[in-house]
């Protein structure tokens, strides 16, 4: 790319003629430059964008409450992710772990830690559940939104989530997101390693062998 | 003189060989290495192999690894993860050398299992702010300009079970969530001049054709500078496990970007905050908040021999290997420490060393039967110095799962053993 950013200001006339069609930048080309690929049908866009963005853009018509949900939530979920979304063996639980973020042992769940309904839909759409992708109606995915919103205490019961208002929800760990990226970060204020009778910790604190769960075929 | 093999002249090769793998397969289970030597093969003796014709070309259409290579496999770790389906296997570094990780060998990191696409039915679909929303076939993606170039792909969580301490006692566990291959493909800023995008167009979701429709945000920049669509990897089509027909490639970012059985792209103008960037592939910081979009993979080395799984088995010189990438750019140098950190020297580096690559370092040293600890530190061409776990952990806490990219320390025992040990 950047080798036609350099040849756009080339001021050799006779292909000077040619480089216009490529217009201010190649990126933004008016042309097709290889004519590969054909023109998506609106339907076909329809039955393969699923996302459903924050703000609520990509949100299916439908609805559904918690009330209607735990049915659902019963019979399509709780399997793995527990009657009350506490979780079955490792299976992710889905509710609870409010005010654990910062404690020895975090609990991630929607609840605790996902800062968008937005995501809950989306993911639980196009993933859920395990193995039976994309095979929930619309409207039992906000129903089941609806009873997880509502089992982590973010909505009533009654409350009837939506197409218009699933991007409006307010997550209690919406804050709780650091942008952007401050790496770099654990570097030598020095910029140089030391490399000669360095001051660093030399006791063993601790052998992998013997917490021992390491799986037997290793060793 | 002595002929060995004359009882056995009627047998067929087929037999001779069928014995040779019971036996293979019974040495390897009880150690990595190809058994008892049999003198019977030794000078002044023929070998048993050298009397008689061996297989013919028909006989392995597609090439395996020897037989005597069997241990060398992706292994994983059962009790880390629900099921098989949404799992993770880790790469034997420990058996690999120089720069190429073979298709067989990448680690695998699914959400959703290994989906089976057909290539005559696979589509790429492009859609949002662009032009022209266009779908393209694997024919059309193998007809546009093409672009090869070596890139190591780590899983982000490559490490994360070691923060608050030595947990795996292995080089592929604690170290194998990353691969380095050459990959064939379309660069994405061509797909991006084909479907003209608009310049309100700042974001592009990633969208995979796997059951988990696997989702990740990337900014317009990372998408043109050095994106690719890949459908090939060391020359060969991509295996089904690493995203085929085509893949994503995001070079030096993290592994969960490079969304694999890839089915769509969509231009918009705000990230898409999937599951997988927001529940997951944050960074819990220890004040309870969490790292977003933190997508570099930072510079990282480790020594693969010797490691837990290769003991030094005599006394002596020994050959130190080990590898190190950076996704900032290309490795300047790799420095190892035999006293735990205390003093280091600059191990030799091979080429080629690439940018966002994994590269290849050796260093002799002489070990006579002292205990000793064993570390690496690279350093790329930014100036970035790989940290201690101590370094990262008073940044960062031991609750972030992600980026770990701290120095290691292999203790090697008095008896030649090699144990994952942290040091405090």
């Amino acid at each position: 790319m950047s080798g036609l950013v350099k040849q756009k200001n080339a001021s050799i006339p006779i292909v000077g003629f040619m480089l216009a069609q490529l217009s201010s930048s190649p990126v933004f080309a008016e042309q097709r430059p290889f004519n590969l690929g054909s023109v998506a049908t609106s339907e076909q866009v329809a039955g393969w964008d699923i996302d459903v963005r924050p703000d609520g853009l990509g949100a299916p018509i439908g609805a559904g409450n918690a009330i209607d949900g735990e049915e659902v939530y019963n019979d399509r979920c709780a399997s793995c992710h527990g009657d009350f979304g506490e979780a079955v063996d490792n299976w992710p639980a889905l509710v609870g772990g409010e005010g654990t973020l910062s404690s020895h042992d975090p609990v991630k769940t929607t609840g605790s830690y996902w800062p968008y309904a937005s995501t809950m839909y989306d993911y639980i759409y196009r993933a859920m559940p395990f193995g039976e992708a994309q095979s929930l109606t619309h409207n039992e995915t906000y129903q089941i939104v609806a009873y997880l919103l509502n089992m982590n205490d973010i909505i009533d019961d009654d409350y009837e989530l939506n197409h218009k208002n699933i991007g409006k929800i307010e997550m209690p760990n919406s804050a709780g997101f650091l942008m952007p990226d401050p790496r770099p970060d654990a570097q030598p204020i020095s910029g140089n390693p030391c490399m000669n009778d360095c001051n660093v910790p030399t006791q063993i604190i601790g052998k992998a062998r013997d917490i021992d769960v390491t799986p037997e075929s290793e060793s | 003189m002595t002929k060995k093999h004359d009882q056995s002249l009627s047998l067929s090769r087929r037999s001779l060989l069928g014995g040779a793998t019971a036996l293979g397969a019974a040495s390897v289970l009880n150690s990595a290495s190809a058994g008892e030597v049999n003198p019977d093969n030794l000078p002044p003796n023929v070998p048993e192999w050298t009397p008689y014709l061996g297989e013919g070309v028909d006989a392995n259409p597609y090439g395996l690894p020897s037989e005597f290579e069997s241990h060398v496999v992706r292994r994983n770790v059962e009790w880390l993860t629900a099921s098989a389906e949404s799992s993770v296997n880790f790469t034997p570094l420990h058996e690999l050398d120089g720069i190429v990780t073979p298709n067989g060998l990448c680690f695998e990191r699914h959400h959703g299992g290994v989906p089976e696409v057909n290539p005559t039915d696979f589509r790429l679909m492009i859609n949002g702010l662009v032009d022209r929303q266009l779908i393209f076939t694997l024919d059309d993606l193998r007809r546009f300009p093409q672009t090869n170039r070596f890139y190591f792909l780590e899983c982000a969580a490559n490490g994360g079970m070691e923060w608050r301490g030595a947990q795996l006692n292995g080089c592929q566990y604690t170290f194998g969530m990353v691969h380095n291959v050459q990959y064939t493909g379309v660069r994405l800023s061509d797909i991006c001049r084909e479907v003209g995008v608009k310049p309100l167009a700042k974001w592009v979701l990633a969208e995979g054709g796997d059951s988990a429709g696997m989702t990740r945000s990337i900014p317009i920049e990372k998408i043109l500078d050095d994106c690719m669509v890949a459908y090939a990897m060391n020359g060969e089509a991509l295996r089904p496990e690493q995203g085929y027909p085509a893949r994503l490639v995001v070079p030096g970012w993290e592994g969960n970007m490079w969304v694999k059985w890839l089915r769509r792209l969509e231009f918009g103008d705000m990230p898409y905050m999937a599951r997988e960037e927001t529940s997951k592939y944050t960074d819990l910081m220890k004040d309870g908040n969490a790292r977003m979009f933190t997508w570099v993979m930072d510079a990282k080395s480790v020594v693969t021999s010797p490691c837990p799984e290769k003991a030094i088995n005599n006394r002596g010189v020994q050959l130190l290997k080990g590898i190190a990438w950076s996704g900032r750019g290309k490795i300047k140098r790799v420095d190892v420490s035999l006293d735990a950190g205390r003093n280091w020297q600059t191990a030799e580096l091979h080429g080629p060393v690439l940018e966002k690559s994994l590269a290849r370092f050796t260093m002799p040293f002489e070990w006579n039967g002292e205990e000793m600890f064993i570390q690496s530190r690279a350093i790329d061409e930014t100036g970035y110095i790989q940290p201690t776990i101590q370094a990262l952990q008073a940044e960062r806490g031991v609750n972030s799962i992600y980026h770990n990219n701290a120095i290691a320390t292999w203790m090697v025992n008095k008896d030649g053993s090699v144990d994952n040990v942290r040091l405090g």
